[in-house]
């Protein structure tokens, strides 16, 4: 369970990015947070990852308080959490297969075990014959695809992606949602994604928290986009 | 699991460096530059060392004795001295050998020979040249030659010292030689600082290109170490290339300037120092391109690693 506990989060020039965000979100959900570019979505996700810490309030993972977790063990408790982003970020000197692996081999994971996830999950995400490509060489929806291996591989409780189609075409947009509503569905990964795709949110039938100016102003079990 | 970990670092390391091609290769360069540096400096003060020692050799203190002073007790002299810890060495020359020495000098001038025909006998005394280990010890044994004790034991015989004479030289050429080597001190400080940070803030560059990719091994969950060990193996790699690659350069280097400039360094010959001194200069070399380039990474990564 995820659980925001009043968040706010008021940048150093004064301007508030998160206005007391109260959030719970239970195991197995797909949760899409909506809303217009600087309404919060992201800083509520970086919140979650411990990449930014909030001003007020506090952010529970199960019973870590996420804030509380020292620098130096952070990537213990990140790994519990597979992480996409709209630019990707692979490793560019990496090829697919290796940006995967790494994730594996970071989590100090067995050579085996590395041996024989690896090819699995480039299977899932539709990449076998592409594993040795670098980066470079993939389009953005082969990258995004590579990105989700790399968040699942370590089969997370977790996955958050923040705006995950937000530079891909409607084929590569409807590849992703696919893959990401397989993993929640099959799995029982949670998702937590942001987005401000309509089509993705209407089509999915699922939770939609929607924000405004740092504050949650709808919240729906089988939301709509409605902005 | 610490020695996977491990064979995973160095095996990344080694990926990145051979996969960064032209960020690799300009670090490797800048690096080569530095080591050449170091190396030079190396060179540098073995030269310096090799003309002290030339320019140390060539002072001495001649005692001279009186005519009438009997061989023997010269050599008794001669022996007192040489147990002294700070006299390199005594030469004795004879009242013979001063003889003739003295006719050589003067072959061309006929004024002087007939003079000393004329007096019909020897007139010069022996000597003894003495050299001691270190300039500025000189007074000491000039000091001990000149004491009360020394004329206790062999009576008044010393006709003179020429140290006094030669005192300011001598003292001038002592400050001289001190001045050089703690010069020659500072330029190499000079030097190899400089350098390191040269070397120091291309690697910081090289790793700036990869500030992205860090932030990401963070929330993809690598510990720091795990991030910051491949970037050290390729700094040490770095340091390792631009240590051969330097290293080769001295050889034709040193081969040409040896030749070229032996007899202009008095003798001294760079490429036969190079050779016999290679494990010592390949040490040098290799460690300080290890070093730079691990410290060197090490620190430009911490900037990086505040995710």
């Amino acid at each position: 369970m995820i659980y925001f506990d009043r968040v706010t989060k008021i940048h150093r020039d004064g301007t508030p990015a998160l206005d007391g965000v109260t959030l719970k979100v239970e195991p197995k959900e797909f949760v899409s947070i909506v809303g217009h570019s600087g309404a919060g979505k992201s800083t509520l996700l970086r919140m979650l990852m411990a990449e930014d810490r909030p001003t007020e309030g506090t952010v529970f993972f199960e019973d870590i308080d996420v804030h509380a977790v020292p620098r130096s063990s952070l990537h213990h408790y990140r790994r519990k959490i597979g992480m996409v982003f709209q630019d990707y970020r692979l490793i560019p000197h990496k090829t697919a297969y290796e940006n995967i692996a790494f994730a594996m081999e970071a989590a100090g994971r067995h050579q085996d075990e590395i041996d024989s996830d690896v090819p699995h999950v480039l299977a899932l995400v539709d990449l076998a014959d592409k594993a040795w490509h670098f980066p470079h060489q993939l389009s953005g929806g082969e990258q995004q695809r590579v990105a989700i291996g790399r968040a699942i591989i370590n089969q997370p409780e977790v996955i958050v992606a923040d705006e995950p189609t937000g530079n891909l075409d409607p084929v590569n947009t409807y590849e992703i949602m696919d893959i990401l509503k397989k993993i929640n569905e099959l799995v029982g990964t949670t998702v937590l994604i942001t987005t401000h795709n309509k089509g993705v949110v209407d089509s999915l039938g699922k939770r939609v928290v929607t924000m405004e100016r740092g504050r949650i102003i709808r919240d729906d079990a089988q939301g709509q986009y409605v902005l | 699991m610490i020695g996977t970990t491990l064979q995973r670092i160095i095996t990344s390391g080694a990926k990145n460096f051979t996969r960064a091609g032209a960020v690799s290769f300009a670090t490797v360069l800048i690096m080569t530059v530095t080591l050449l540096i170091v190396g030079f400096l190396i060179f540098l003060s073995a030269l310096l060392t090799h003309t002290l020692g030339l320019v140390q050799d060539k002072v001495d203190v001649n005692a001279y004795f009186v005519v009438d002073a009997s061989e023997q007790s010269v050599l008794s002299i001669k022996k007192d001295l040489e147990g002294l810890p700070e006299v390199e060495s005594v030469i004795y020359k004879s009242r013979d050998q001063a003889l003739v020495e003295f006719k050589e000098r003067h072959a061309n001038d006929q004024l002087t020979l007939q003079a000393l025909e004329e007096l019909g006998e020897n007139p010069l005394g022996a000597s003894l040249a003495i050299k001691a280990k270190d300039p500025s010890q000189y007074e000491g044994i000039v000091n001990y030659l000149s004491g009360d004790a020394m004329a206790a034991i062999s009576g008044d015989i010393i006709d003179r010292i020429n140290y006094y004479q030669n005192k300011t030289v001598i003292d001038r050429l002592t400050g001289a030689i001190d001045t050089m080597e703690k010069a020659g001190l500072l330029v190499v400080i000079l030097f190899a600082a400089a350098s390191v940070i040269i070397a120091l803030a291309t690697i910081r560059l090289a790793i700036y290109t990869a500030r992205d990719e860090i932030s990401v091994m963070r929330l993809v969950g690598a510990s720091n170490m795990y991030i910051r060990g491949p970037f050290i193996v390729a700094g040490i790699m770095s340091g390792m290339v631009a240590a051969v690659i330097a290293l080769i350069i001295f050889y034709p280097a040193t081969w040409y300037a040896g030749a070229a400039l032996s007899s202009w360094l008095g003798g001294f010959n760079l490429f036969s120092y190079y050779l016999s001194n290679f494990a010592l200069v390949f040490g040098i070399l290799m460690g300080s391109g290890i070093l730079i380039g691990a410290l060197a990474s090490w620190l430009a990564v911490r900037r990086y690693l505040r995710v």
